[in-house]
This record gives C-alpha cells, sequence and structure tokens, in this order.
C-alpha cells in the first residue's frame, strides 16, 4: 500500500527538495515502519526525526491522517492504504 | 595571510575573516538557530577542515565539516556521524569540544567530547566518529554528575609528541588520563578542590567540576587548569596539581588557555564568584601570567562596565608567528589582540552569546 510523507520545508533539503515522498509498505504497517521507508530512501532525514534509540524527537510531531500520533499510539500508530503522514516542527525556541 | 575566525554562538556559526586582524568580515549565520557549542579548525593537513558541531532543538545534532572554510559543508549521509551504539541506551545531545592530535601519524584522527559524557573518535578527519568504549565503561561513570550546562566532556587534552598519552576533562566527574591509548583510563584530581562537597570532601579522588584545561605550548608536562573554584598548574602532565590562584582576584571562571609560544605564560577571565557570574569587579578583563601563575596581571579588553563574561571554550589563539588572543562574550561580542592583551579590537559584535572561538590562519 501506498502512504504519502509530507516534508516539511526546514527538511527539504534533507529529501532533495521533495515535499512529499510516496512510500509502499506491506499491510499491518504502523508509522514507524513509514518512517523507515522514507530513511531507506533519505538517511539524513531519519536522525532529524528520530534519535539514535529510534524515539521521536521531542519538538517534532508527526500526524496520521490529521492526527498527532502521540494522542494515538506514538510509532506504533497503524498506517493504512492512501494514509497521509505529515511531518510538522512543533512551536518552540527563542 | 588570511586569519579565519569561527564563533560558535547559541544560535548559530559566524565566520569572520581579516588580513590584519584589525578589520573584519563578519559572515550571517550557518546553521542558523543551531546551538553551537564546538568548533575546530583542523590545519594539520594542506587544505584545512573546519568541523562543527550543530544542535538543533527541533532536529537534533549533527557533525559538519568544510574544506572551503564554509562555503559548502558535509555531513556524513548513511549514518549519524556520532551516535551512541543501540546497547548503551544512551541518546548524543551534542559535542562540546574537537581535539586534533598533533603527534605524526595521527592527521586524520579527531576526537570529540560529548554529551552526555563520552569520548569519540573520529579516523577520517572527523567527518564519522566512534564511541572510546573504555571511558564510557569507566566505573565510575555512574558517579559522574552535571553542572548547569551539562554532563559533558569538554575539554580533551593530548599530549603533543607521545599518542598514547591524553587528557580529558568533564563537569562534573573531573580529570581522567590515559597513557595506553586510551585503553584504560585513571582519575587524576589530586589538589583540585571540591569547594561545593563537605568540607570532608574536599578533595576526593573524582566528581570535581573541570572548567577547562591547557597545556603548556612549550613544557608538555605543564597544564594549567580552571576549576569550579580554584586555579590549578600541573608540572607532571596532569598527575597533581597546585593552586596557581593566589595573586588572581577571584578563583572562580571557566576558561583559561596557555601562550601558543611562551613558556609559563597563560590567559585566565575571571568570573567573580559562582552565585555572581559577571566579569569580576564588572570589567571585561584578561589577566595574564608570564610566571606560570606566580602573578597575573590584569588586562582590559575595555575599561567600560560590561556585563558578559567569557565561557570556557570563548578564549582562543590562532597559530601565527605573532599570536593572537580571541576572547567571545555571552553577550555576543568578540575581541582581538595581537599583543598578548596590552590592547584589543573588536572583531564582532551583536551576536547572540558566544560559546567558543577558534582561529588560525588559513
Amino acid at each position: 500500500m501506498a502512504v504519502t510523507v509530507i516534508i516539511p520545508g526546514a527538511l527539504r533539503v534533507d529529501t532533495g527538495g521533495e515535499s512529499k515522498a510516496v512510500v509502499e509498505l506491506g499491510g499491518d504497517a504502523v508509522l514507524r515502519d513509514a518512517l523507515d521507508a522514507l530513511a531507506a530512501r533519505h538517511p539524513r532525514i531519519d536522525r532529524r526525526l528520530r534519535d539514535e534509540q529510534g524515539v521521536l524527537r521531542r519538538f517534532v510531531n508527526v500526524y496520521v491522517d490529521g492526527e498527532e500520533c502521540r494522542r494515538m499510539e506514538g510509532l506504533d500508530t497503524p498506517v493504512g492504504a492512501s494514509s497521509e503522514v505529515q511531518i510538522i516542527p512543533s512551536v518552540a525556541g527563542g | 595571510m588570511t586569519y579565519l575566525l569561527a564563533i560558535g554562538t547559541g544560535k548559530g556559526l559566524f565566520l569572520a575573516t581579516s588580513r590584519d586582524r584589525r578589520r573584519w568580515e563578519v559572515s550571517t549565520p550557518m546553521f542558523a538557530v543551531n546551538g553551537v557549542y564546538a568548533v575546530g579548525i583542523d590545519t594539520r593537513r594542506t587544505t584545512p577542515r573546519i568541523v562543527v558541531s550543530a544542535d538543533s532543538a527541533h532536529f537534533g545534532p549533527s557533525v559538519y565539516t568544510s574544506d572551503d572554510l564554509g562555503k559548502t559543508w558535509e555531513e556524513a549521509e548513511h549514518a549519524p556521524p556520532i551516535a551512541f551504539p543501540a546497547d548503551t541506551g544512551a541518546t548524543y545531545k551534542r559535542a562540546w569540544q574537537f581535539a586534533f592530535p598533533a603527534p605524526a601519524g595521527q592527521e586524520d584522527v579527531v576526537y570529540a567530547g560529548s554529551e552526555p559524557w563520552a569520548l569519540w573518535r573520529s579516523a577520517d578527519r572527523g567527518a564519522s566518529y566512534e564511541l572510546v568504549r573504555s571511558l564510557w565503561e569507566h566505573p565510575h561513570r555512574a558517579e559522574w554528575g552535571e553542572g548547569a550546562g551539562g554532563p559533558a566532556i569538554h575539554t580533551i587534552v593530548p599530549h603533543p609528541a607521545d599518542a598514547r598519552r591524553m587528557l580529558i576533562a568533564m563537569s562534573t566527574g573531573g580529570v581522567y588520563r590515559t597513557e595506553d591509548g586510551g585503553a584504560s583510563w585513571t582519575a587524576s584530581n589530586t589538589g583540585v578542590k571540591t569547594e561545593f562537597m563537605p568540607g570532608d570532601l574536599h578533595y576526593p579522588e573524582y566528581g570535581q567540576c573541570i572548567h577547562k584545561v591547557s597545556r603548556d605550548s612549550q613544557n608538555p608536562e605543564r597544564l594549567y587548569l580552571q576549576n569550579h573554584g580554584g586555579v590549578y598548574r600541573s608540572d607532571d602532565d596532569g598527575r597533581s596539581w597546585t593552586s596557581i590562584a593566589d595573586d588572581l582576584p577571584t578563583d572562580f571562571g571557566f576558561s583559561i588557555l596557555a601562550h601558543p609560544s611562551r613558556e609559563g605564560v597563560a590567559f585566565n577571565a575571571p568570573v567573580a564568584f559562582s552565585d555572581n557570574r559577571y566579569p569580576y569587579d564588572y570589567r571585561l578583563r584578561v589577566y595574564r601570567t608570564e610566571d606560570a601563575g606566580a602573578s597575573w596581571t590584569g588586562l582590559n579588553v575595555l575599561d567600560d562596565p560590561y556585563y558578559g563574561i567569557v565561557l570556557r571554550d570563548a578564549l582562543c589563539t590562532d597559530g601565527a608567528e605573532t599570536p593572537g588572543l580571541y576572547v567571545g562574550t555571552r553577550v555576543g561580542d568578540v575581541f582581538v589582540s595581537a599583543d598578548d592583551g596590552e590592547s584589543f579590537v573588536q572583531a564582532a559584535g551583536h551576536l547572540p552569546d558566544v560559546l567558543c572561538v577558534r582561529a588560525a590562519v588559513v
């Protein structure tokens, strides 16, 4: 199944300018699988989103079909055919 | 001759260039809004390489290198340049220090000190790093603490001629030395006080909050140390330490720097005291010793009142035959002296807080 990942402007330097990436996943896929597939295509973007232990960075929000993943099952949130994964940096800094 | 000055700030890296160290062209910020706690200019090879630690509050840390003086930057693609192995369970936050060992055969070796407390070794001029497990697995690690800045190895002092010997320092944990190329590490804090501990615990084996160590350029057995309370000298490569603070107006501060070509000469930038972190006497002064710490002379960087202190890596020199002394402050100024601190000009101003400076002739 195809899942679309929408890349924020700040990270498009790590995707060769792509604003979205369509990744192919097997059945019963979860958000982690979508990010793994994105990382396989664009290795540098993964370190921006997750630390080396695989934990989503604190100020990176990832929405699955419009709902922030932390409100659901985090990286174990299921994704389905035609799901849209949107990466949005949170409001932080000064 | 071009002088390159790299200024790491809380919100990015600035590069400044000058032909006379009086007039400087300062770049716009690179790695904007990233904390740049460590930068290095590696001049051991014909082509200088800049190595930068940049950490984004949003997108995490990384290490970047440039072989064209900052026009373009490279970052390891397939794996993060620094990352803790999965079995450690640890998460890399940022580098606080890069060090470039001088012994022959080490020209491509770069060491990085990180938060949390870890030492990393690169064999490809700083592009990618491996954890030095011997130090990470040191039995003392469970008792290392953290200062306000974070739990970091912020000081790496290789021996200039002996690749087996190196000293590292951390807040808090103290000084550790190796004499076998990093296979084993020994706490080496004899004589260094922990004023923040109860009286009968003032001189522990380890646990000191070291702020910076710098090695005398002409006498490799001699080191200068700024502690969290206390300024010390070692004449035995860091095995033991004696106070050299008696003639300073205060023994608190972050930075200490050996002169790059004069034996027994070092610089210090005193802070009022631990609970009043302003420049001593509210004046921006560098103190210079010419007798290995027996006496110190205060040198005004500015005459007016000043409220920005000099952090641990915000003093540096540039390696020129007539060396420059660079002083960065937390209120975003950088000053340069080409006469060992007798007079200063301002190289940059109104920047974010300066965390580190490094300079070189390129």
